[in-house]
């Protein structure tokens, strides 16, 4: 594990200017751990960027695109902003927060789906959107968003 | 050239309803056909508009279709490609005709900023030099930087992201101020609620923004620039990657450039989730490798900017406009928009309205004219109840307010605000206490908790609301809701506090009387709040 995190932090390095590359660097050892960063990640981190473990770990805490539990095969963010609130985001939020039985900031038991909020993503031409890991749906219904529940759960089984 | 060419939109809005599929699909028809000598696919940005399908056009024809499903690609190539004549079944209705006819005088007249977008393949540099594309950067290369620096400013080109800071302005300040080492920022965070706008001119024209930053960073002698993007936006960050590897290759980018001596570094920062680093400074503080908190200002960003250098941060937007300032001269560009507020916006049409998309006209077009006129009006044929002009730091307006032209001075005048160019349209099915409720609460989870006045005032905020949006608010609430705004208005450490009372305080203001008739109510009059009965439960105990 430690080799494959000194080999992002080499490759960020050619890019560094001074102190910047630790969000860049952040992004891509979330994405090696699947969607969250651990803690041996994080004292690796700290060591080799010549960072803090406080500093890591406020900045970890503070964007909401990180985590530093493990989340959920699933990561499934809705957007609770105003133009998808109108055109039915609050249907579906109620909608997958049922599907799902649980709550903004919770996992599923069987560790599948985990369900966050996330502010607008940029997509309000077709609007209300849902996020599942880095893919985008857009114009969805409570209908849809059950129907995409389902199939995931189908896939992982 | 080949005889045909098909256009297919393939920004993020389209790619969500199978714009990639068709493509594909498409190419394959025309492999199997063998017409590959004849039909050429190009990918493209935004065309503007999105009504529930993926928006294809065929040139020299300069016919319009919808495509919702694979049949459709197929009924377009077997009837307008194989046999020549239109598919009449997809042909935009007239509505819609006309709204492109409409984009279409667009181009002609105002499309300053989206020149290219929806015309060119944002993957081909080669494309954008056809158009002109880094002209003005080689134009601007053989002036003196402060002649680049006076032409920005007798353009009078006003920052794009919200505040309508004059450009040259801040170019003057970070020219002026002596250091080893300058920097160009681009504030490609967007994440103002209903703006897409930024996401759309770099997805369909990537080397417009590389262009205006090299120009920017010759004019205040900086020789490097980042471009700041939301980590979420997945296609932009790819297709500008590639732009800028592509601007290397041929010289636009790196050592001494068009071999003038001057040279420029571009690179990518991610942000990570966070609405405040849309604050310059604390954008700034992102890139260095900390949480988005704000600075203290002064001292501002062009004395002491990232890594306490001089530092020019500008929307996307702005510095697109820069090579076209560059190229045909101020006197053109304020031939544009107001007085004071020349040229043209980019507005990002959204919620409840017939043709959501982008749409660019001059500034000072009113409110009405986007919602009905670019807008087509009210979605399912409802009446028009509000719209929410600038984003959710803007202003929500009633009816009575359309009629304002929109530009920097709109919200002193008139109280309306052109923030980032939302034009958030809302029906009468809609409650303005459920409305207020949604937007503090987007405050208060984007609240950084740096300053007292912004944490505890949205936190106090939503609690009201909520209060009221649940039947149990009480007379003196609308009086707490005006204070905690104010407040947070004067008393915030940065500019999205101090923008707290510009939502609340307006829909306040402009629908008094719905929040009114929530208390002491037996239900919500619009019946969107869920009220909670506290004394019924009372009595089932």
């Amino acid at each position: 594990m430690r080799e494959a995190i000194l080999e992002v932090i080499e490759k960020a390095r050619k890019t560094a200017e001074e102190r910047d590359i630790l969000i860049n660097t952040l992004h891509e050892i979330q994405r090696m751990f699947g969607n969250f960063v651990p803690p041996e990640a994080i004292e690796v981190i700290s060591e080799e960027l010549k960072v803090p473990l406080s500093r890591v770990y406020e900045v970890l805490t503070f964007y909401t695109m990180f985590s530093t539990k493990k989340r959920g095969k699933y990561v499934v963010r809705v957007c609770e902003s105003l133009p998808c609130h109108v055109e039915g985001g609050r249907e579906i939020v109620r909608a997958l927060k049922e599907e799902l039985g649980i709550d903004f900031g919770q996992t599923t038991p069987d560790g599948l789906f985990t369900l966050e909020t996330t502010s607008c993503l940029g997509l309000c031409g077709v609007a209300p959107v849902i996020m599942v890991n880095d893919e985008y749906f857009g114009n969805v219904t409570p209908e849809k968003v059950r129907e995409l529940v389902k199939k995931m759960r189908g896939d992982a089984r | 050239m080949k005889p045909i060419t098909v256009l297919v939109s393939v920004d993020s809005n389209s790619v969500l309803l199978g714009a990639r599929h068709f493509l594909n699909y498409l190419r394959d028809l025309v492999y199997d056909h063998n017409l590959g000598d004849v039909v050429e696919i190009l990918e493209t940005g935004s065309m503007g508009v999105y009504p529930e399908g993926v928006i294809v056009s065929i040139l020299p024809d300069n016919v319009f279709y919808l495509v919702k499903t694979e049949e459709d690609v197929r009924t377009i190539f077997e009837e307008h490609i194989l046999k020549g004549r239109r598919a009449s079944r997809l042909l935009l209705d007239e509505g819609k005709v006309k709204s492109s006819v409409e984009i279409e005088r667009l181009t002609q007249e105002t499309r300053v900023v989206l020149k290219n977008v929806g015309e060119i393949d944002p993957t081909d540099i080669e494309e954008y030099i056809a158009r002109d594309g880094y002209f003005a950067l080689a134009k601007a290369l053989q002036m003196r930087p402060e002649e680049v620096i006076e032409e920005v400013k007798r353009s009078g080109l006003r920052g794009r992201g919200g505040a309508g800071f004059p450009t040259g302005l801040k170019w003057e300040f970070t020219a002026k101020t002596k250091s080893d080492q300058k920097y160009v920022l681009c504030n490609a965070d967007e994440g103002e609620p209903g703006t897409f706008k930024d996401r759309l001119i770099m997805e369909g024209d990537p080397h417009s923004l590389i262009e205006g930053m090299v120009i920017a960073g010759y004019a205040v002698g900086a020789t490097k620039g980042y471009i700041y993007i939301r980590g979420e936006y997945y296609g932009s960050i790819e297709i500008l990657r590639k732009a800028i590897e592509q601007a290397y290759e041929y010289g636009f980018l790196g050592e001494n450039i068009l071999g003038s001596g001057f040279s420029f570094d571009l690179k990518i920062r991610l942000g990570a989730g966070a609405y405040v680093a849309g604050e310059e400074t604390a954008l700034i503080e992102s890139i260095e490798g900390k949480p988005a908190k704000p600075r203290l200002k002064p001292p501002y960003p062009p004395t002491y900017g990232l890594f306490g250098k001089p530092t020019v941060v500008n929307n996307v937007e702005t510095f697109v406009n820069v090579p076209r300032i560059i190229l045909n001269g101020a006197d053109w560009f304020r031939s544009f928009g107001t007085p004071s507020s020349p040229g043209t916006k980019v507005f990002s049409l959204v919620g409840n309205v017939v043709r959501k998309g982008i749409v660019e006209v001059p500034m000072g077009t009113t409110v009405r004219d986007l919602v009905f006129r670019f807008g087509g009006g009210v979605e399912k044929g409802r009446q028009l109840k509000m719209v929410q002009t600038g984003g959710s730091a803007g202003t929500f307006i009633g009816p009575d307010k359309l009629d304002v032209p929109l530009d920097f001075d709109s919200y002193g005048k008139y109280g309306v605000s052109i923030g980032s160019g939302v034009i958030l349209v809302i029906d009468d099915t809609h409650c303005a206490v459920d409305l207020a409720l949604t937007v503090m609460r987007f405050f208060e989870h984007e609240s950084c908790g740096k300053c007292t006045p912004c944490r505890e005032g949205t936190r106090m905020a939503v609690d009201i609301l909520t209060r009221i949006s649940r039947g149990q608010g009480r007379e003196e609430d609308l009086e707490l809701l005006r204070e905690i705004a104010k407040n947070a208005g004067e008393a915030s450490f940065c500019g999205m506090g101090q923008s707290v009372p510009v939502p609340l305080l307006s829909i306040l203001d402009n629908f008094e009387e719905e929040f009114r008739a929530h208390i002491g109510a037996e239900r919500c009059p619009v019946g969107v709040c869920e009220f909670v009965r506290t004394s019924k439960k009372l009595k089932v105990k």
